[in-house]
């Protein structure tokens, strides 16, 4: 085969890639969340508290959130999680911020990949302004679809450069991050101790947390019935679900590899010793280690880790000084 | 829509003769437009507005806080030039861009033209876009403004005269290659019959050219584009012609000078570059040479530059040649180095440091167009017909004041085009704005961009000043026209 040389990358552009690939992917999360949560309300019995409050607490925001709204009421969640310009990663400012750092690199992505997160921003510009839309359902279903356009634009449309699997870096990152948290959040609420496990669960909210990853049907075909640690098997250690965090942490690896050029297995700089360390865990968990261990706990360190494995991609390629100087 | 009601009102009109009847060049295009069905051209013009939004060819608005991006108004009926008019534009655009090149040469070495008396010395010791930092600079190939976008007008007669060179960091280009994309995908049927020649090949061109202007060092050279950043207003068009050669777009911050020369940041180390098509102006590129509180610059960039390191273009000085007194003497530039008369005439000029020419702008400030020597996109200007007493005062002033800061023509009626104003034709004046290429040879591309003053008798095209654009078709010559289409 022959080889290519390579176009050197621009740590800049590198970094905005990056981002533009997570913030993309953090925005159809949260418009798949609200949706689902929105979903779930209307099939508990009425007089069931609100369940908005977990949604807010995935995000990792909830300090601000109780702030700035106090409860955690429909229109409140909604409008900070979806709108609220001022909350980093509200709908909104994750599309803004995914579009800015697209058009600073409009020259390294495709004209199509601009033009549908354009798109995408302009119909969360004219959104914003009504502020509470007329139906959220279709709101968040034409949020998450213009994501998933955006993604399979990307696919399609652009060359498998080293700038495409930095996009796929922040977006499979980015990914395995909010599974981590929406698992964390719920399995919290509905079994809060290692004890409980076993205990007759709630069907419809745990069919909810599988729809919240888009992952209902295919942990149908995979396990059938509804069993909490089968769930946490299969948003966690699954290799073949895109949600599943180990998925996730696989195809990161292998893209951060190809970025690198050294073998898969081998390591040329800390995030990508850090990353294979993190994928040799998952390759190797068991679900019941993981359950006797504390779940929430596992989580901590999982969160950790990849909060790790960020700052190292950050020191390893975005942030080049000329001490790194190289003749070519 | 129908041309029935329309009216030249006295202007020449780039589509209908004088007597009312249509040029013949434009016969086909009338036709067209009119069979279209009521309503058909609006719908066609808001499709196009949408699609402008959408593909983001929009440009920022400055000191509007909230980063407002406008679209370009772009009116669909296209300006046509015929091919033998196309030919003497070319002709006369190569002759004036090869003697500029020969001029800055000179000011920054020998200044042999004001030995010789051609020009008056201190005319260009005064000129505030004059850089004594580029003395004795020699850039590859002797190439000072290897990409020019020249403003030319017509008038009453249909005469075109040259009212810019625009040699520093000429834009819009981005937009003459985006309206013929648009108007391909919303109008398509308006080119069929017609040879237009295509404006695709700019880019390639562009590449080709900055490629051959490395410095001679380079085996395989890099070349990058600089943008001041995503909030310049001419972003988009950095964006878009770094995209269509291919080349990386960087910021001041993305590069670094070291002893060796300049490199880009990236993934892998530092890079090393070979030529940069810089879109930053000569003030902010280097705080070590020019200002020194530009954010926006590469500290050492003019060192490794007159190191012959790296090749700039468009190279820093060249601004010197834009200043409108400077611009004045370009007639007499072209029979100095080229020993010929130009092609394209100049609007005649009237230099105000002159004591006679000034005693005659004051005199007739009503009458005339007064422009700053060193402002450019509508600013600083006095359009005299249309002013009032207590603005020609103000002129008058500042005048007097700085006789060499200003420059006085006669109030021109640049040429109309019918344009589309709410549901019918109207004519709206034009300037046009061809793009020159200079490496070793010199390339005009076919077409440029047609700004039009979209409000009722206005003559100020700018874009800042409310100025929208249209295609430009250079139609190919009749017999080439034949051969084309016989190999479809």
């Amino acid at each position: 085969m022959k080889t290519q040389a390579h176009k050197p990358l621009l740590s800049r552009v590198a970094n905005a890639v990056y981002w533009m690939g997570r913030y993309i992917e953090r925005a159809e999360n949260v418009a798949r969340f609200i949706d689902v949560n929105h979903n779930l309300m209307l099939d508990l019995p009425s007089g069931s508290p609100d369940q908005w409050q977990p949604i807010v607490d995935t995000t990792g925001d909830h300090a601000e959130f109780e702030k700035r709204y106090g409860a955690a009421t429909q229109v409140n969640v909604v409008r900070f999680l979806a709108f609220d310009p001022q909350n980093p990663n509200s709908i909104y400012s994750c599309v803004l911020a995914a579009r800015e750092n697209a058009r600073s690199v409009r020259e390294t992505i495709s004209s199509e990949m601009w033009q549908q997160i354009n798109t995408l921003y302009l119909l969360i510009a004219s959104a914003g302004a009504q502020t509470v839309p007329d139906s959220l359902p279709q709101f968040c279903h034409t949020v998450r679809m213009a994501c998933h356009l955006f993604q399979g634009i990307t696919e399609v449309t652009m060359s498998h450069n080293e700038a495409w699997h930095f996009s796929r870096l922040g977006t499979v990152l980015e990914r395995a991050d909010k599974t981590t948290r929406i698992l964390d959040v719920k399995y919290f609420i509905l079994l809060p101790a290692v004890s409980d496990v076993g205990t007759p669960y709630d069907d419809v909210q745990w069919s909810a947390v599988l729809k919240s990853v888009s992952g209902f049907e295919m942990y149908r075909q995979r396990y059938g019935r509804i069993v909490p640690e089968r769930i946490v098997e299969f948003l966690l250690l699954d290799n073949e679900f895109a949600r599943a965090v180990h998925r996730c942490i696989r195809l990161a690896d292998t893209s951060l590899h190809t970025i690198t050029g050294s073998p898969i297995g081998s390591f040329a700089c800390a995030a990508e010793q850090r990353l294979g360390m993190l994928r040799s865990e998952l390759d190797y968990a068991h679900v019941d280690d993981v359950l006797a261990g504390g779940l929430h706990e596992f989580f901590d360190t999982l969160q950790g880790k990849m909060n790790t494995i960020d700052e190292c991609i950050l020191g390893d390629f975005f942030a080049q000084t000329p001490t790194g100087a190289s003749g070519d | 829509m129908q041309f029935s009601a329309y009216e030249t009102g006295g202007f020449y009109d780039e589509m209908f003769e004088a007597n009312g009847l249509p040029r013949p060049h434009a016969q086909l295009l009338l036709e067209t437009i009119q069979s279209l069905s009521e309503g058909q051209l609006l719908r066609y013009k808001h499709a196009a507005e949408r699609l402008l939004l959408q593909m983001g060819i929009t440009f920022n608005v400055y000191g509007d806080s909230a980063g407002t991006e406008r679209i370009f108004p772009f009116d669909l009926v296209p300006r046509i030039v015929p091919a033998d008019e196309w030919d003497r534009i070319e002709r006369g655009l190569k002759q004036r861009v090869h003697a500029l090149n020969q001029f800055i040469d000179d000011i920054y070495h020998e200044q042999r033209i004001l030995t010789d008396g051609i020009i008056p010395r201190d005319i260009i010791t005064s000129a505030v876009s004059y850089r004594a930092q580029c003395q004795n600079l020699n850039p590859p190939w002797k190439v000072w403004c290897h990409i020019t976008g020249t403003d030319l007008v017509r008038d009453r007669d249909g005469q075109y005269y040259v009212l810019e060179d625009n040699l520093r960091v000429p834009s819009g280009v981005s937009y003459v290659l985006e309206n013929r994309e648009v108007l391909k995908r919303i109008f398509p049927a308006v080119f069929e019959g017609l040879s237009v020649r295509p404006v695709t090949e700019y880019p390639s061109r562009l590449l080709e050219m900055l490629e051959s202007v490395a410095p001679h060092s380079a085996g395989s050279p890099r070349v990058v584009l600089l943008t001041p950043g995503i909030y310049n207003s001419a972003y988009f068009e950095h964006s878009f012609l770094a995209q269509q050669m291919g080349v990386p777009v960087v910021e001041g911050r993305d590069l670094v000078v070291t002893g060796a020369g300049v490199f880009m940041r990236t993934t892998r180390g530092l890079k090393r570059v070979d030529v940069i098509y810089r879109r930053v102006d000569d003030d902010f590129l280097d705080p070590q040479a020019f200002r020194a509180d530009s954010m926006l610059g590469v500290p050492g960039l003019m060192a490794a530059y007159r190191a012959g390191q790296v090749t700039l273009a468009n190279a820093p000085g060249n601004g010197v040649a834009d200043d409108k007194v400077i611009y004045a003497y370009v007639p007499d530039m072209i029979r100095y180095y080229e020993g010929a008369e130009p092609i394209l005439p100049n609007v005649p000029t009237y230099l105000c440091w002159r004591d006679q020419d000034r005693k005659y702008v004051l005199e007739n400030l009503d009458k005339l167009v007064v422009k700053a020597a060193n402002e450019s996109g509508g600013y600083g200007m006095l359009v005299g017909p249309h002013s009032t007493l207590a603005q020609r005062e103000e002129f008058a002033r500042k005048i007097q004041a700085e006789p060499r800061n200003y420059i006085a023509q006669p109030t021109l009626g640049l040429s109309r085009v019918p344009t589309i104003v709410d549901d019918h034709f109207e004519g709206r004046h034009v300037d046009l704005r061809p793009y020159v290429l200079c490496g070793r040879d010199i390339y005009v591309l076919p077409g440029g961009l047609t700004r039009v003053a979209m409000t009722r008798g206005s003559l100020v095209v700018n874009s800042s000043q409310g100025g929208g654009s249209k295609d430009t078709w250079v139609l190919a010559p009749a017999h080439a026209a034949a051969e084309g289409s016989q190999q479809q």
